[in-house]
């Protein structure tokens, strides 16, 4: 995965709740077998209404999404995160996060920012005063700023650190196979396992 | 200091601990399927990995395959790319498989319970987000994405912070008609669709004790749908009951040791949580919804509420939107909605007991004229079960379609979706905009509430039927 340290672009703000993984990215885009290729599907219901935000000439080329609460709820597909990679997006900003959407962002190095909705409203105000602002994420100090808004974000500790340091996180946990190792000789005889099948 | 159900299960599955990390949890119990697992696989084969416990992982299809025609190749090319991918992994990476047409092919949340697989006390985690629904054993189950599938692949953990814990008590005893769907619908309609994010739940209480291990699933079900990260009932006889002739349940002195454990693991009398919810059971009534979000929805009862009935102007908004994209008008009596297809099936209500309900109230009674209803069992053995049972010719003498396992309409990935402007009555999960296919509109609803809504057309209750007509001559 690559470090993310800061990042600077323009932001498309998108006025609604509760946009769920399945408006993120419709399941029948799901059945690519590859890791990319995703951005047909992102926002699919909306890509064809000119009104929707992302359809706006203003709005190319953003790679910050400003979301209303409850961002990615619904189905752990990873699929959410890769399509907004796949579009271009880096930072995602809202005041709620689905869990498992927050968690996938992580592991896959896009930036879940959580903020008050107050910081929401600021920022929807600010570039939809004009479209051209840049905003600045920077993950070292945990702000986010753009045009007079500055403002601090909240990611856990732990996300936070391998996203700087762009670490991939099958490799840190392989190195404490010892432990798991050990772990395992302590399981009770009468945990199941699939092995051999029995019917 | 005592310590709740939820602290004990995570606690016996730590591997390493350390200040400002998550814990690195073991995995007890791995389920696999075709959607959220092939960019794992592939990630193992880039870096050289193999699968750590092939013994501890199971795969089946589900969420990609068609109901119908199962015996031929699946006719779109690309759901059979991925089809054909999982069953190619799994042979590379020596994982068992239950493939179309096999019994213990179905829904990943029916097939662990149904082999005996889900048991008290463990972690169970898959790439889908209704994983929450084996914590109905009492054990700590969440769905995870594909990042953290091919992390459970290769290590056999899965590193997690330590969430909160909620108890929500539903005291008193359901009213007759009302079942775990209407109880969970409600929850979610009091807590919101954010209620429960950060907590590990515990569903306790005299109407929770008294569910069936198959409702007790329909309520642990539902737990993403109001964001906790997993649900989870306290193991009891009833569980015990339920497991004991399971394939893979223990055996012998193996049975006598784990149900000893497995007693061990209800929450302490002097355990504390961090939030308490309580409910009664006897305020509770048949429950649908009305919006595109779990939490929008009433009693059946009751009429389409309008934008200005919510103070929050946020839930003002959700509402004014989710009203237009339901094609509905506030005030309209939830029961004169007219529903185009029911849909009875899913992780939430495709397992036997659901079939029942629904056959229940559909014998000697017919689908609707203008309103279809599609009856997809959770696994080829709940479909082998209700034949046995006679419930497929009740559900086919009724007009309903008869279909082969898999999660169906419930997403709207395979054949069976709903047209642009379709009005479902779904015992499904969710009802997100295009959920069940592009433009769709989706009411949640128990079984009960599913059969009687394909009796009259319009959303309804077993109790709004008049009686079954028996011939004259009886």
């Amino acid at each position: 995965m690559e470090a993310f340290t800061q990042h600077i672009g323009t932001a498309a703000p998108l006025r609604r709740s509760n946009v769920d993984t399945d408006q993120i990215i419709p399941a029948v885009y799901l059945k690519r077998v590859t890791r990319t290729g995703f951005e047909d599907g992102l926002f699919a219901a909306w890509r064809n209404d000119p009104s929707f935000v992302l359809n706006q000439p203003e709005y190319d080329g953003v790679s910050v999404l400003v979301a209303g609460p409850d961002f990615g709820t619904g189905s752990s597909r990873e699929h959410a995160v890769w399509a907004l990679l796949d579009y271009g997006f880096r930072v995602v900003v809202s005041s709620r996060f689905g869990d498992i959407f927050r968690g996938n962002s992580g592991k896959a190095g896009l930036l879940a920012a959580l903020v008050e909705q107050d910081v929401v409203e600021q920022l929807w105000t600010t570039i939809e005063s004009d479209p051209g602002t840049k905003v600045t994420v920077d993950l070292e100090n945990k702000t986010i700023s753009a045009g007079d808004v500055s403002a601090p974000f909240e990611i856990d500790d732990y996300t936070r650190y391998r996203l700087l340091n762009g670490l991939d996180d099958v490799g840190i946990t392989l190195s404490h196979a010892d432990e798991i190792t050990a772990y395992e000789a302590t399981r009770p005889s009468f945990k199941p396992a699939t092995l051999p099948a029995k019917a | 200091m005592g310590r709740t159900l939820s602290e004990k299960v995570w606690d016996a599955h730590v591997v390493r601990h350390a200040d400002g990390e998550p814990d690195l949890l073991y995995i007890d119990l791995h389920l696999v399927h075709e959607v959220t697992s092939p960019q794992a696989f592939d990630g193992l084969r880039l870096a050289g990995r193999g699968v750590r416990r092939p013994d501890l992982t199971i795969a089946t299809e589900d969420h990609n395959v068609p109901t119908f025609d199962v015996d031929k190749p699946i006719a779109d090319p690309v759901s059979r790319t991925q089809v054909d991918t999982l069953r190619k992994n799994a042979e590379e990476f020596g994982i068992r498989i239950h493939t179309l047409g096999d019994p213990d092919q179905g829904v990943v949340h029916v097939i662990g319970p149904q082999l005996g697989l889900t048991q008290p006390g463990m972690t169970v985690v898959c790439g889908d987000s209704h994983t929450s629904t084996h914590g109905a054993f009492g054990a700590i189950a969440f769905g995870i994405g594909t990042s953290e599938v091919e992390h459970v692949l290769a290590t056999q953990t899965l590193m997690q912070a330590r969430p909160k814990t909620m108890a929500v008590t539903v005291d008193g005893v359901l009213p007759d008609g009302v079942s775990a769907k209407d109880l969970v619908l409600a929850l979610i309609a009091q807590v919101g669709t954010g209620g429960g994010q950060g907590y590990i739940v515990e569903y306790r209480g005299e109407a929770i004790r008294a569910l069936s291990m198959e409702a007790r699933m329909t309520i642990c079900n539902m737990s993403i749908e109001w964001g906790a990260k997993a649900g989870m009932i306290a193991p009891d006889e009833t569980t015990f009951a339920y497991l004991q002739d399971k394939p893979h349940a223990p055996q012998g002195v193996d049975w006598e040791a784990a149900v000893e454990y497995w007693k061990s693991l209800a929450t302490d009398e002097d355990a504390t949580f961090d939030r308490e919810v309580v409910l009664r059971a006897e305020d509770i009534a048949p429950f649908v919804t009305w919006g595109t979000n779990p939490g929008q929805g009433i009693p059946l009862s009751e009429s389409v509420p309008s934008p200005d009935d919510f103070d929050n102007e946020n839930d003002k908004v959700a509402a004014e939107r989710a009203l237009e994209y339901m094609g509905l008008t506030a005030g309209t009596p939830m029961r004169e909605i007219h529903v185009d297809t029911v849909f009875l099936g899913s992780c939430t209500n495709g397992r036997i007991e659901d079939l029942r309900a629904a056959a229940g109230v559909l014998a000697g009674r017919k689908v609707a004229e203008g309103t279809r209803m599609l009856v997809v069992p959770g696994s080829g053995r709940v479909r082998l079960q209700a034949e046995a049972e006679g419930l497929d010719t009740i559900f086919k003498d009724a007009g309903a379609e008869w279909r082969g396992a898999g999660c169906s309409m419930c997403l709207g990935m395979n054949p069976d979706q709903l047209a642009p402007g379709e009005r479902s009555a779904s015992t499904s999960n969710r009802n997100f905009e295009g959920r069940q296919g592009k433009g769709g509109r989706t009411h949640l609803v128990s079984p009960l509430v599913a059969a009687a809504t394909a009796v009259t057309g319009t959303l309804a209750a077993p109790a709004d039927l008049p009686p079954v007509a028996v011939p004259a001559n009886a």
